[in-house]
């Protein structure tokens, strides 16, 4: 990677994983999910994946589904399904032993940590492949079983994700519903739940009824025990998160970063603005979140309400670079700056913090947003970003560049499998603190290389 | 009335004072006690704010005796003060206690023994009554209802008393048959109980279980059906299954986290700091120094201290800071690095001496000995923000046997206050000093602790509180109780 750099310096920007956090698990977790179709399965799956891959677990989902859709290009109707389809059962063991060879290959060749397995695996005899094949492998295995007899959720489900799917360009509605249906009862002749006392020794996690109840069994170690934990506190509540960064503050206006400063007078406009824009969209029971800093607490101020303010909300720690200019930090340490832009969301500012170490002290906070309904987050730059990848499944490449300008408010509403993204300006002049990743980013650089995408201030 | 409104205006100028008072610390942001790092919480001095997510919650637990209702209900009373969530636990047996000073035999608890009965009752409404006491007068948070609670009628009073009084309730039931936990159980907590001070063992033994038999046939455990509205948590064979069902909240939610994260199999926990440093030596605090020559002569001593000790499958851990990772290198296993158990920052105070921090900040000296728990250093760290950031560390600590756990002061005192109980105005001022590894082996309900010292000399570090805080102190006064350095 980087030459020959002293040791001190290493230690500075080290990204293991287990630097800011234990070992997850030496040997790959297979995670298994079990149900019904429109039990939600794929839901759980994409969240939990996106979950994980956030706080730094490398994790893919592998649904059957699609490697039957590669095998059979065009779907008729339910019929494929049918228990007695001897030509279909065919094709779709085939397509559960091919992705298993993805899944080994995920984890022996591309440093996977986690898979997950994302099919029906109703059966006894499914099940006992797939442990068969982990346990030859060396994984751990840890199932999720989604178990609800609600038809009004069953056909919600349906609604939402299935009419959409590659199955149902050809059909209709009505007709799209009945075939689901009947596919539906296909597996559940064969529907063998996962039995506490039978399979007593496997690990499993089973959800009843989007939540109501769960029962857990035999968790393995520390991973499965966070799995478990946030599966609990996750729901399906339609709400929408709001996400803003403060008004702008004096600082911003100077270029300079960190500190705690108040608001500027734009600043100011802005919280009246959002106070007004929050009153318009007539949300009910809205919680509103800030930092400890004062710019976000005089956001929030404006708008009349109770707010509760959080520590983890703080901005990025920028050590021995607070309170300075773009500019000054070339000035006073180049390479610092460099070595910044060469791996933005691990670096770590001298004293400071990484956009990794945020995204671990956030992690409390997204647990308790997945918990809540309605929320306005009033925070910062970095914050906002790290919140923002969460939502809408980014890199941590990406990450550390996502745009999160002043004085707009972006409205997060979960949707499907992903989440609705809606932008507000509010019309409020702000100086613009975005800085983009430089072409050059070689600590050898000249100055002017470095500062070409700084933002203007005063 | 006069008294009325005298009342009133007081209230109003109460909301008026605290609301001036919340907009001075919002601006200051020195003395900060607004917590809500990792929970978050709505706090009292917000007066005029409407408290909607804080009503307090009753824990009740259910089981037969002898399933570590007890246990759990101490550990878990522990833990949610630790996090700043005043908790307290109501133990029936203690009740009944006081009232039957002598205990017989198991006859007092069979199920027709009216006398008993009448008894018993009264002592679980005597606990209820102090429950309601502690939760609506006393500021208390969570009360813990620790008894059998083992029918459905007597879990039906604690419901009814509960929304009479605005409490939240949630089960925790313990089931357990394994006859091997049982009799371990009633060795190491039954045998000592003053019920049977006057009992050799065998007949201890023999007299619980036949207590444990009165219990048996009325029992009706949480059902998933006939209980579906009810919130719980149902733990199977000490941890092997748990059911959950309806968490209403986050604090439900975060203790059946905790629940699910703690075990009984027997292990210790090590706990010592990295060996003396340099800034130590020069009796600065914070920052990021190496070992001084003794601190190197330590880090042997614990590398040989930790084989002597023939620990199975021992799990090092450590800050991100040199000195700690110096002091794992000479213990020469493989460790893990926990920014979380760096040490606290000091802000701008990092690096400099106490005489320093009196001539440059007198004034945030005297805060902080006037409220060391709470007082955050400009730029920096409190003791309460330590222990929220330390919570992910304890939580993991209780997850894993054994482990020595390689930190530093104020990270040491944290820790140390979890699992010896110490309050907020004891835990920042706890002997951690150098050079002394902490031996902690949880036993009956709360942990036997083994100081080591490994005899090699080091710099005390430890400043007690002056005797005077006030911010009008001389300098004198002030650097009384600095330790001796360089």
């Amino acid at each position: 990677m980087m030459d020959a750099l002293p040791k001190d310096f290493l230690r500075r920007t080290r990204c293991d994983s287990a630097a800011s956090r234990p070992q997850f698990t030496n040997c790959p977790t297979m995670i298994v999910m079990v149900g019904l179709p429109a039990r939600g399965k794929t839901y759980i799956s994409k969240k939990l994946t996106r979950y994980l891959n956030w706080i730094g677990v490398p994790t893919q989902v592998f649904n059957l589904g699609q490697y039957r859709r590669e095998a059979v290009q065009t779907y008729k109707n339910y019929e494929f399904f049918r228990p007695d389809n001897e030509e279909a059962m065919k094709i779709r063991r085939a397509c559960a032993s091919s992705a298993m060879k993805d899944i080994a290959n995920y984890f022996a060749k591309e440093q996977g940590q986690v898979a997950v397995f994302d099919a029906t695996n109703t059966t006894r005899e499914r099940r006992g492949v797939i442990i068969s094949f982990a346990k030859e492998k060396g994984y751990k295995v840890f199932f999720i079983e989604s178990i609800c007899d609600d038809p009004e959720i069953i056909e919600a489900n349906i609604m939402q994700v299935k009419l959409s799917s590659p199955d149902y360009e050809n059909y209709d509605k009505e007709e799209a519903l009945v075939d689901f249906l009947k596919r539906i009862d296909c597996y559940k002749m064969s529907y063998v739940s996962l039995d506490e006392e039978k399979e007593r020794h496997l690990s499993f996690i089973k959800i009843f009824n989007v939540g109501s109840r769960y029962l857990v069994n035999r968790v393995q170690d520390h991973m499965q025990s966070r799995i478990v934990y946030y599966l609990m506190n996750i729901h399906v509540t339609p709400r929408s998160i709001y996400l803003s960064r403060h008004g702008e503050s004096e600082l911003n206006l100077l270029g300079r970063i960190g500190g705690d400063s108040g608001l500027s007078s734009q600043g100011l406009k802005y919280a009246r603005a959002l106070s007004e824009f929050i009153r318009g969209q007539s949300i009910k029971d809205l919680k509103v979140w800030t930092s400890h800093m004062r710019r976000t607490i005089q956001t929030a101020e404006a708008l009349g309400v109770p707010y509760e303010q959080w520590k983890a909300l703080n901005e990025i720690d920028a050590g021995v670079c607070e309170e300075m200019t773009y500019e000054e930090i070339q000035a006073t340490n180049p390479e610092e700056f460099a070595l910044r832009d060469q791996d933005k969301y691990r670096y770590r500012y001298p004293k400071g913090e990484s956009y990794e170490d945020l995204v671990h002290r956030l992690e409390p906070v997204i647990m308790e947003l997945e918990r809540q309904e309605n929320v306005l987050v009033i925070c910062h730059q970095a914050v906002m970003r790290c919140l923002l990848a969460y939502f809408l499944d980014k890199s941590a490449d990406d990450l550390p560049y996502l745009k999160c300008p002043l004085h707009t408010v972006l409205k997060l509403t979960p949707l499907a499998y992903g989440c609705k993204v809606e932008s507000f300006y509010l019309n409020i002049q702000a100086v613009n603190t975005h800085r983009d990743k430089p072409t050059d980013v070689n600590i050898a650089r000249k100055p002017e290389e470095a500062l070409r995408t700084v933002p203007e201030h005063l | 009335s006069i008294s009325g409104r005298v009342r009133s205006c007081f209230h109003i100028l109460l909301l008026y004072t605290s609301r001036l008072e919340h907009q001075n610390k919002a601006l200051t942001h020195k003395t900060r006690t607004m917590r809500g790092a990792s929970r978050s919480k709505n706090t009292q001095i917000l007066d005029k704010r409407v408290c909607m997510t804080n009503c307090p919650t009753l824990i009740v637990t259910v089981g037969l005796p002898a399933r570590g209702k007890t246990y759990i209900s101490k550990k878990l009373t522990r833990y949610l003060n630790w996090i700043d969530v005043p908790t307290k636990e109501f133990n029936v047996g203690q009740y009944r206690r006081e009232c039957v000073k002598i205990y017989k035999s198991f006859e007092f608890f069979r199920p027709d023994n009216e006398e008993g009965l009448k008894i018993r009752k009264q002592c679980a409404l005597a606990a209820l009554n102090d429950v309601r006491q502690f939760l609506t007068d006393e500021g208390g948070q969570v009360a813990v209802f620790d008894a059998t609670n083992t029918t459905r009628e007597r879990r039906e009073t604690i419901i009814r008393f509960a929304e009479q009084n605005g409490f939240k309730v949630f089960f925790v039931e313990s089931v357990c048959e394994d006859p091997d936990v049982i009799a371990e159980n009633i060795v190491q907590v039954k045998l000592g109980s003053p019920d049977y001070t006057h009992c050799n063992t065998e007949e201890a033994v023999a007299d619980f279980m036949k207590r444990i038999k009165c219990y048996e046939n009325s029992y009706q455990p949480l059902d998933e059906e006939l209980d579906r509205d009810l919130s719980f948590i149902k733990i199977i064979d000490v941890g092997r299954r748990y059911l959950v069902n309806r968490v209403q909240d986050h604090i439900q939610s975060r203790i059946v986290y905790y629940l699910m994260n703690i075990h009984i199999t027997p292990r210790s926990i090590y706990l010592c700091r990295h060996g003396e440093s340099d800034l130590n030596v020069k009796g600065r605090i914070g920052g990021d120094s190496g070992l001084s020559a003794r601190g190197k002569q330590f880090a042997d001593a614990l590398g040989q201290f930790i084989q002597s000790q023939n620990i199975s499958d021992l799990k090092v851990w450590t800050s991100q800071m040199k000195r700690t990772i110096q002091t794992a290198e000479a213990v020469g296993v493989p460790y893990e690095q926990w920014k979380a158990l760096n040490e606290i920052d000091a802000g701008v105070c990092e690096e400099l001496m106490y005489e320093e921090i009196q001539l440059k900040f007198p004034l945030e000296f005297a805060l902080r000995d006037q409220d060391k728990y709470r007082y955050r250093y400009p730029k920096g760290e409190s003791y309460e923000d330590l222990v929220q950031r330390l919570e992910p560390v304890i939580m993991e600590l209780e997850r894993q046997e054994n482990v020595l756990v390689i930190c530093h002061q104020a990270v040491m005192r944290c820790l140390l206050a979890y699992f010896l109980d110490k309050t907020a105005e004891e835990l920042p001022y706890l002997k951690c000093p150098l050079h002394t590894v902490l031996k902690l082996t949880p036993v009956a309900y709360g942990c036997k602790v083994e100081s080591v010292c490994l005899k090699v000399e080091a710099v005390n570090t430890h400043r007690d509180r002056p005797m005077n805080v006030d911010v009008s102190r001389q300098a004198e006064e002030a650097l009384l109780t600095v330790p001796d350095h360089q």
